[in-house]
């Protein structure tokens, strides 16, 4: 899936890295606990989370991953913008909460992570 | 072909925010060195777990990263309070760490299993009161 089709089914606002929106994400991950994101996730995964600090970024740099959807309603720091566009990471917010967030992706066959 | 490129890294204890900043060095260098993806994720995210938990449990260290053409050794060093039964904190959910830095997203107990699950090798040295050291090996493919 691209990420360009994430941001319909999540209702989702892009809050950097408009230019990357074609870049394809095989599965997607739900967690706001960094380590687990780090134990389980290969690459071209889309990170949703809860989680604002700048170490989401981070991790999602370690795995190299291209998405980061922030759900309900959170929004990163500048900070932390400035960080994903310098890496190239989009990030999207969404008002939805996490179950149905990563639920709408499921159900819209974006494989489970793994 | 057994010289080592040398890396090294102050880990500042007290900004859990630049924490990770050694470990995207060391990613950006080993990409430039040309390292295969796998390789230099598994050093990656084993060298940031330990970055991450040299700033929650130790205010800080150091970190020394060598790389040879077959493998990459991560060593990390701290003068915290030591870790008080290896084996339990190898286990995967146990941790430490207190309720402040789970809300940071980390502390859920899986950043020693993380950095044996990503590493060859790996060798905890800890002494109450004085440190740990933690040197990781991971070959190359």
């Amino acid at each position: 899936m691209k990420i360009r089709e994430i941001v319909p089914l999540l209702e989702a606002e892009i809050l950097c890295c408009e230019d990357e929106l074609d870049v394809e994400v095989y599965n997607a991950c739900g967690s706001d606990m960094m380590s687990d994101v780090l134990a389980f996730v290969k690459d071209q995964t889309a990170l949703l989370t809860g989680l604002v600090n700048p170490q989401v970024i981070r991790t999602a740099m370690m795995v190299d991953m291209r998405c980061i959807v922030f759900v309900r309603g959170k929004h990163p720091t500048p900070e932390m913008i400035a960080l994903a566009e310098e890496n190239r990471i989009v990030l999207l917010s969404t008002g939805l909460r996490m179950y149905e967030a990563c639920g709408r992706l499921y159900v819209s066959h974006l494989a489970k992570e793994g | 072909m057994d010289e080592a490129l040398k890396f090294h890294f102050v880990i500042d204890g007290d900004n859990f925010t630049s924490a990770g900043e050694a470990s995207v060095e060391v990613k950006k260098k080993l990409r430039q060195l040309g390292f295969p993806p796998d390789v230099i994720r598994r050093v990656s995210i084993a060298m940031y777990e330990g970055e991450i938990n040299m700033v929650i449990h130790a205010r800080g260290g150091v970190a020394d990263v060598l790389v040879y053409p077959d493998r990459i050794v991560i060593i990390l060093e701290d003068h915290g309070p030591g870790i008080e039964d290896i084996d339990l904190a190898m286990q995967e959910g146990y941790s430490t760490a207190p309720d402040s830095v789970r809300a940071l997203g980390f502390g859920a107990g899986m950043g020693l299993p993380n950095m044996k699950r990503y590493t060859e090798e790996m060798h905890i040295e800890s002494t109450l009161g004085v440190g740990t050291t933690i040197t990781m090996v991971v070959n190359v493919q």
